[in-house]
């Protein structure tokens, strides 16, 4: 990459890297204008163009996948946006999350006889945001794609507007989420003070030339940056909203929060702390050590006292929260792939365990306590086996995805001598593994009380089941694939 | 799959078809059309038999003099962690293996499931496969995951088909043991990484590769070993981690008491052997003296609550924690009269607590009770029955000719030469198990039959031909032990040649210390 001018020039922009997101906006900025237009749009287009979009953007990936991995990664826009293997991973699993959510809402909006365009306008939108953060390469840039994802997600969760927990859910939500957003702006503010760039690059340069005399106002950007991010991806202390938010939102949302946010957060983790900072290692992997352990034995811990189904799959999203900060506590290449593969273990995991609890919470999307799940092994044995399987995925059972996922953040963390840590989050595990077996036993081994009957699932809803199961046992007996694609899709800091 | 073949094997893959078969079998029990239920169990049987004739095909083709691992065979899974699927078997795995493939026929025949014997079926055949695998694996994460995997149809079997408080039962199972063995994935984690530093090599889990080179430092090697060694204090169980066996074993299904009595708790003892012994000479000798205390414990301790016990499933399972008592004790002692006479227990708990559990299980179903005090005069309205339990239960005692006496006197012998005064108590619980055996069998066969108990069926041809293999070898052990013990032998001196060759000072603890120094190499075979 040539040194930067001093004269103006209009920077480069290379447009074959802009697809995925050019494809999410575009489609969001149709569908609306569409909507606005044309007075009754059949039912099935919004959801439909949803899933093509996702689809589209899926399909994109393959070729620039291709091109990033011959030529190397690329910077572009003076520097501030970037394209490289985890930007393309985590875009696909954007894009995943994206069809996923579609295919649920369309089932839901029906269900609950709510308008409908507006959901996949966000949740594309939301999307689009979630790319951004994934190609940032200035902090400026991750800030905006953050603020982006939050605010369409911040709308998504209230838009069930006959329940006030969705209300509640979205206003907490949304309070938290703000704080969380200045308290990122503000660290970008120290960081920009102390190393006088906001260019993730230019960080990284300086501070590997520079012995800083006063280190505090970079630490002090560091920690309001841990901070910020600590909201989005909901690690224990940051995790208050992240319950209630789960509980209220509506399901298909919920699927979209645990997976797409999720998703976006630890690329944008990753890109500043392991990438950025990670010459400062030593400096934050002690704050993030104490964070991993607080969120997964906080997450485990207080699930097993929940009764309400959507609730543990909440905390225990917090818990996997923990697990993907032991492998970026790791700051290493092992750990970041060990953090990506995870993604797209949970990402499956996630879609396809709110897509049951969307099927089974019935007309009024309220139905979540374990008494809706007593005995439904003998009436749905499909629906049950099926949530079996992704809760077993989930305690990281051998041949689900979800023991590989662990097996790489602790293989990442041993790497890096936290013996303790990897200890830790593995005892949590065990903890975490009494949630989902409570639910396994309310599936199989009590018998029905007040069992309601649970409908039978749109063949939306069953999509996303049936996909998300075979994929998770088809990546735990041959996790290859995955393994593959998360070490080639480390990131890399190009440009200046 | 992306499989590669690393050894070629020119004849069958026999040890991955032991893991393969069974689980084919579950998956041809889900497809199964739901208007034939009959096929059910019919395809269980027939998968489990044709596991087990591999297993017995195993064991005649098995080169008896042979050292090291044979049939092996390697499949890589991940390329990049050097994870593969490494399978072989020696002298020390042999017997489980084919101790597995008799006991699951045997358990699926003796019982039907009350209720979904769809999904009952599968997780049993799922189960085998795992157990297999767990037996078989050279590779430490694909150990892990057998090791790992078997607890879900477990927890099912458990949980689903149970007895009264089935759903505790099995929950406390799978935490216990999950609990217990999540360290041990990062001592895996852990071993790897520090044996690929040390060696300057690639990362790798192979097992082999790993005890052979013994690169890790003493310390780091002996934290490694107390992650393990808690996941297999846990399996076993040993005492203090026990608690979990009573209730699993209570409540479980009759097929799964047998299984879990007969297969699962050798998944610990043999982990002790492989994956410490083996693996860790040095941390083992270095904790040696803890597991011979708290295995002593478990011997004395198992006896005398089994003693007081009113439920005998409940008694025959704490007989467990004495019977494993006498195996770790054996392990420990780190001699080969010890090691041998552990792994023959555990053989023989597999076969006389197995058919014990299967006894039990019959007079549940006649009299619906495991209560001691609801049972008695059983003798005169079950003559057949009584026998047999007299036979099995004298087994399990270790009456002379009879198999248990040949493992549980080698443990003996070889703690004596190795510390005597644990040798002394241990023999103490020989008494024990004694009394509280004879002492269930007199309440519960003789006096004076009333109620329900004067007029209950004897055993049916089923139940008897079921029995008939487990009698058979109760008593073909016990007379002519030594087709098995000669196929142990040379993976059990390797074993200790291996533990003397890694620990500085360490001498097997023999009777005849003084010849064995002067004719080392020479001893070996035709003493026993």
């Amino acid at each position: 990459m040539p040194a930067q001018a001093g004269t103006v020039v209009a920077p480069e922009v290379l447009w074959w890297a802009l697809v995925p997101l050019l494809i999410l906006a575009g489609a969001a900025v149709l569908l609306l204008t569409v909507a606005s237009l044309v007075r009754r749009l059949p039912e099935w287009l919004p959801a439909t163009w949803t899933v093509v979009a996702g689809l589209a953007v899926l399909v994109a990936v393959v070729p620039l996948w291709n091109r990033v991995q011959d030529d190397g990664a690329r910077s572009f826009l003076a520097g501030s946006v970037g394209i490289d293997g985890s930007t393309l991973f985590v875009t696909a699993l954007l894009a995943i999350a994206v069809v996923a959510t579609a295919l649920l809402s369309r089932a839901y909006l029906a269900r609950e006889d709510l308008p409908g365009v507006e959901l996949y306008v966000l949740l594309l939108l939301s999307a689009a945001g979630g790319v951004v953060m994934a190609s940032a390469n200035d902090l400026i840039v991750m800030f905006l794609g953050l603020e982006l994802l939050s605010l369409a997600v911040y709308v998504m969760a209230a838009l069930h507007l006959r329940r006030i927990q969705s209300q509640e859910a979205a206003l907490k939500y949304f309070v938290l989420g703000a704080f969380a957003s200045a308290f990122l702006l503000y660290g970008i503010a120290f960081v920009y003070g102390a190393t006088g760039s906001t260019r993730l690059a230019r960080i990284a340069g300086y501070l590997s030339t520079t012995v800083l005399l006063e280190d505090g106002m970079l630490l002090a950007g560091l920690g309001l940056l841990l901070v910020g991010l600590g909201f989005k991806v909901a690690a224990v202390p940051f995790h208050a909203w992240a319950p209630d938010a789960y509980q209220g939102a509506p399901t298909p949302v919920v699927a979209w929060m645990a997976a797409g946010v999720k998703a976006a957060g630890f690329a944008a983790l990753l890109r500043v702390f392991v990438l950025t900072f990670g010459s400062w290692s030593g400096e934050w992997q002690p704050a993030v050590w104490g964070l991993a352990v607080l969120t997964v034995l906080g997450g485990s811990i207080v699930a097993v006292v929940q009764t309400d189904v959507k609730r543990m799959l909440a905390y225990s999203s917090i818990a996997h929260a923990g697990f993907l900060l032991v492998g970026v506590q790791a700051s290493s290449d092992r750990g970041t792939a060990a953090v990506l593969a995870y993604l797209g273990a949970y990402t499956l995991l996630a879609c396809g365990s709110f897509a049951v609890v969307t099927v089974v919470g019935g007309a009024g999307d309220d139905r979540h306590g374990l008494d809706a799940y007593r005995g439904l092994g003998a009436r749905r044995p499909w629906l049950a086996g099926a949530f079996a399987v992704l809760l077993l995925g989930q305690a990281g059972v051998p041949f689900t995805a979800g023991f590989v996922a662990k097996f790489g953040v602790i293989a990442a963390a041993v790497e890096g001598r936290s013996y303790a840590l990897a200890g830790i989050a593995m005892l949590a595990a065990a903890v975490a593994a009494f949630v989902y077996l409570r639910i396994l036993v309310a599936l199989y081994m009590e018998a029905e009380g007040d069992a309601v009957e649970v409908d039978v699932a749109p063949w939306g809803p069953r999509i996303v089941i049936a996909v998300s199961v075979a994929l998770v046992l088809f990546l735990g007996v041959v996790p290859g694939p995955l393994i593959d694609l998360a070490r080639d899709a480390v990131p890399v800091l190009v440009g200046g | 799959m992306i499989a590669v073949f690393a050894s070629a094997s020119p004849s069958f893959p026999v040890l991955p078809a032991l893991i393969l078969t069974p689980l084919l079998g579950a998956l041809l029990v889900v497809v199964v059309p739901r208007s034939r239920p009959e096929l059910l169990k019919l395809t269980a049987v027939l998968s489990t038999m044709a596991t087990g004739a591999m297993s017995l095909w195993v064991l005649f083709a098995f080169d008896a003099g042979a050292e090291g691992f044979q049939f092996a065979s390697r499949h890589v899974w991940i390329e990049d962690l050097g994870i593969s699927w490494l399978f072989g078997i020696d002298g020390i795995s042999l017997f489980l293996v084919v101790l597995t493939g008799i006991l699951f026929p045997i358990a699926i025949l003796a019982t039907d499931p009350e209720h979904d014997s769809r999904a009952y079926y599968a997780w049993l055949l799922v189960l085998e496969g795992g157990v297999m695998g767990v037996f078989i694996s050279l590779d430490l994460v694909i150990f892990f995951l057998c090791f790992e995997i078997v607890l879900v149809p477990m927890y099912f079997l458990i949980g689903r088909w149970g007895h009264g408080n089935r759903t505790y039962a099995a929950t406390k199972f799978f935490l216990y043991t999950m609990a217990g063995s999540a360290l041990m994935l990062v001592g895996i984690v852990s071993l790897a990484f520090l044996h690929a530093d040390a060696t300057g090599g690639a990362l790798t889990f192979d097992l082999v590769v790993i005890a052979e080179a013994q690169s890790v430092a003493t310390d780091a090697a002996r934290w490694v070993f107390l992650a393990f060694a808690l996941a297999f204090a846990v399996k076993v169980p040993i005492f203090p981690l026990h608690t979990w066996l009573p209730d699993a074993h209570t409540e479980a299904p009759t097929a799964g008491s047998v299984i879990l009595a007969g297969v699962l708790l050798k998944l610990g003892t043999y982990g002790f052997l492989r994956f410490g012994l083996y693996l860790f000479p040095e941390a083992t000798h270095h904790f040696a003296p803890v597991f011979l205390v708290l295995g002593v414990v478990g011997i004395v301790y198992g006896a005398v609550v089994a003693t007081m016990q009113k439920d005998l499933k409940r008694l025959v399972a704490y007989s467990s924690v004495a019977h494993l008592g006498f195996i770790i004790l054996g392990t420990f002692a780190l001699n080969t009269e010890g090691i041998e006479g552990g792994l023959l227990q555990m053989v023989n708990h597999g076969i006389s607590t197995g058919a014990l559990f299967l006894l039990v299980g019959m007079i549940y179903e006649r009299r619906h009770t495991h209560q001691i005090s609801e049972l008695g005069g059983l003798q005169k309205s079950a003559p057949i029955l009584a026998g047999v339990f007299m036979v099995v239960m004298l087994s399990s005692i270790g009456l002379p000719g009879l198999n248990g006496f040949v493992g549980e006197f080698l443990v003996l012998v070889g703690t004596f030469n190795a510390h005597r005064w644990y040798a002394v108590v241990a023999a103490g619980g020989v008494v024990l198990a004694a009394l509280y055996l004879l002492w269930a069998y007199q309440r519960v066969f003789h006096g004076p039959a009333e109620g329900d108990n004067a007029d209950m069926p004897d055993l049916r041809l089923r139940e008897g031909l079921v029995l008939a293999p487990l009698l058979a070898l109760i008593v073909v052990l016990g007379i002519y032990p030594k087709p098995v013990i000669e196929r142990m032998e040379p993976a059990v001196d390797a074993l200790v040649e291996h533990i003397e060759r890694h620990v500085d000072g360490f001498q097997e603890p023999t009777s005849r210390m003084g010849i064995d120094i002067a004719l080392d190499g020479a001893d070996s075979g035709g003493d026993h």
